[in-house]
């Protein structure tokens, strides 16, 4: 099976302080992984690399097979991207906020219309998609930015912490719907903390202080025990 | 390249639907201008006393000399409000979905400057057209002639905003960029007096405002509110121009990690 993302030897540092040292890992096609680290780990660093925010100071980022320092461009269209915060344009309609997104992609006119219908439709928000972002709950407005982030139809998604804030029934939704869209075949990177967002079958990487403790599925890492336990023991939290 | 125009619209609608959204700046941006026309004016008329010069070719009221300089005002602080507003954007995130787009960054910015200064040509002329309205009218040809000073005049100044929001990292200090950037540029500038009649009370005040981007903006819009170009102005505005927009493409380089650093 073909790599949707690969990362090798990425760094990255904040003055003297090392955010990311060494990080190697792939994602493959039609896979759920889950980006498990504590608070401070990386993962916000290592998003804001993949999403070219910032340049790696060393390593290499490949989406879909297209290296990201050579033409990014071309590895940004191919990648959608859910971030921590919310950024929606609260002033404008759900509708207007996607084909905003979609213009941005150099789509527009009916092609666009038409993925924007489809987007919201799969995420179940089209009912909203002439109310005013700021008119929606918390769980609906991270339903909508999911949505938006497929409008392009992307081979990799990446959200980071999208369930942060949410309620448990909207965090249970939201994480259920993203499973059904790598059940489909969207790759996905899924940043995280909570144990209970990931499940047995998913790739599972764990960060911890810039580096990467383990990589495989779920529940492989978990062995005999639980993640949540084992996940604790690598990043030293369960014996304190 | 289609795709670099739908992106241009795109970020052109959106600012113009955030600036219908905000009345109030709109109003705030009108009654500016007409309450310095109006106040200042009144008061300095008769204290300041205006020779003919270019591109005058009779005496004018001190209205009409500032009606240029006002229009330069309503720019300047339109580019500075964009400037708030994309440190706003950054802090709340939304500078994120811009910056991720595939098409290159510098194009998503130059669009961001220039929608930003087509908003600033609908309160310029809104300007115009209340001040005509009170007797305060230019040669009709001028107003015409007054739109590409305009529009490159707002490029400029919208640069100069863009370029200070990457190195403003919070907003809570921009009440320093109003105390530092607008009011300087402003008053050190031939909006309000003209520069000779400033060197009479020091030279080298008269010397700063001539190497103030702000006064060849003042003065590139005066000529072109009289039907006439000013080469010098033109060439230090767009000067102005290249300089802040190159600083402004540093600014925003990826390999300076602008946004939000966090572990």
């Amino acid at each position: 099976m073909t790599n949707r993302l690969s990362i090798s030897d990425l760094g990255y540092r904040y003055g003297d302080r090392v955010a990311l040292d060494g990080v190697s890992f792939s994602v493959a096609e039609g896979r759920f992984c889950a980006l498990l680290g504590p608070n401070g780990a990386g993962k916000s660093t290592l998003f804001a690399l993949l999403t070219r925010l910032f340049v790696p100071h060393s390593g290499r980022i490949e989406i879909a097979g297209i290296d990201l320092a050579r033409a990014p461009r071309a590895a940004l269209a191919r990648l959608g991207v859910v971030f921590q915060q919310p950024t929606l344009d609260l002033d404008l309609t759900v509708r207007r906020n996607l084909l905003y997104f979609a213009a941005l992609h150099g789509l527009s006119g009916r092609a666009s219309a038409l993925r924007v219908d489809a987007a919201l439709d799969l995420l179940g928000v089209r009912d909203r998609a002439g109310d005013r972002a700021r008119d929606l709950s918390g769980g609906q407005r991270r339903r909508v930015e999911i949505a938006r982030a497929l409008v392009h139809e992307p081979r990799l998604l990446l959200l980071d912490e999208p369930t942060v804030g949410l309620d448990a029934a909207s965090r249970r939704s939201i994480t259920d719907h993203v499973h059904d869209l790598a059940a489909g075949g969207l790759t996905v990177l899924w940043a995280t903390h909570l144990v209970d967002e990931i499940r047995p079958g998913d790739d599972v990487v764990i960060l911890h202080r810039g580096r990467v403790l383990a990589a495989a599925q779920a529940a492989a890492i978990a062995g005999a025990g639980t993640l949540l336990a084992r996940f604790l023991e690598l990043t030293g939290e369960g014996t304190a | 390249m289609r795709g670099w125009l739908v992106c241009f619209r795109a970020i052109l609608l959106r600012e113009a639907l955030r600036f219908l959204h905000q009345r109030t700046r709109f109003l705030a941006a009108l009654i500016r201008p007409l309450l310095w026309l109006v106040v200042f004016a009144a008061g300095f008329r008769t204290a300041l006393g205006l020779s003919i010069t270019p591109p005058y070719t009779t005496y004018i009221t001190y209205e009409v000399y500032i009606v240029p300089g006002l229009c330069g005002m309503i720019q300047l602080f339109n580019g500075m409000q964009s400037s708030l507003s994309l440190v706003y954007d950054r802090e709340m995130g939304s500078m994120r979905i811009l910056l991720t787009s595939p098409m290159p960054r510098a194009w998503l910015l130059f669009c961001k400057v220039a929608a930003g200064a087509a908003i600033s040509l609908l309160q310029v002329y809104a300007f115009l057209a209340v001040a005509a309205a009170a007797g305060i009218a230019m040669p009709p040809a001028g107003y015409l002639a007054a739109l590409p000073a305009l529009a490159v005049t707002g490029l400029m100044l919208g640069t100069i905003g863009l370029a200070l929001s990457s190195i403003i990292r919070q907003l809570e200090n921009f009440a320093g960029v109003m105390n530092f950037v607008i009011f300087p540029m402003f008053f050190l500038s031939s909006a309000l007096y003209p520069l000779w009649k400033l060197a009479e009370t020091s030279d080298l005040l008269a010397d700063i405002c001539a190497i103030n981007p702000f006064t060849h903006a003042v003065e590139l819009i005066r000529f072109a509110l009289h039907g006439e170009l000013n080469p010098g102005a033109l060439g230090w505005v767009v000067a102005a121009l290249a300089v802040f927009g190159l600083l402004a493409a540093w600014g925003y380089d990826p390999a300076r990690g602008l946004i939000n650093r966090r572990g």
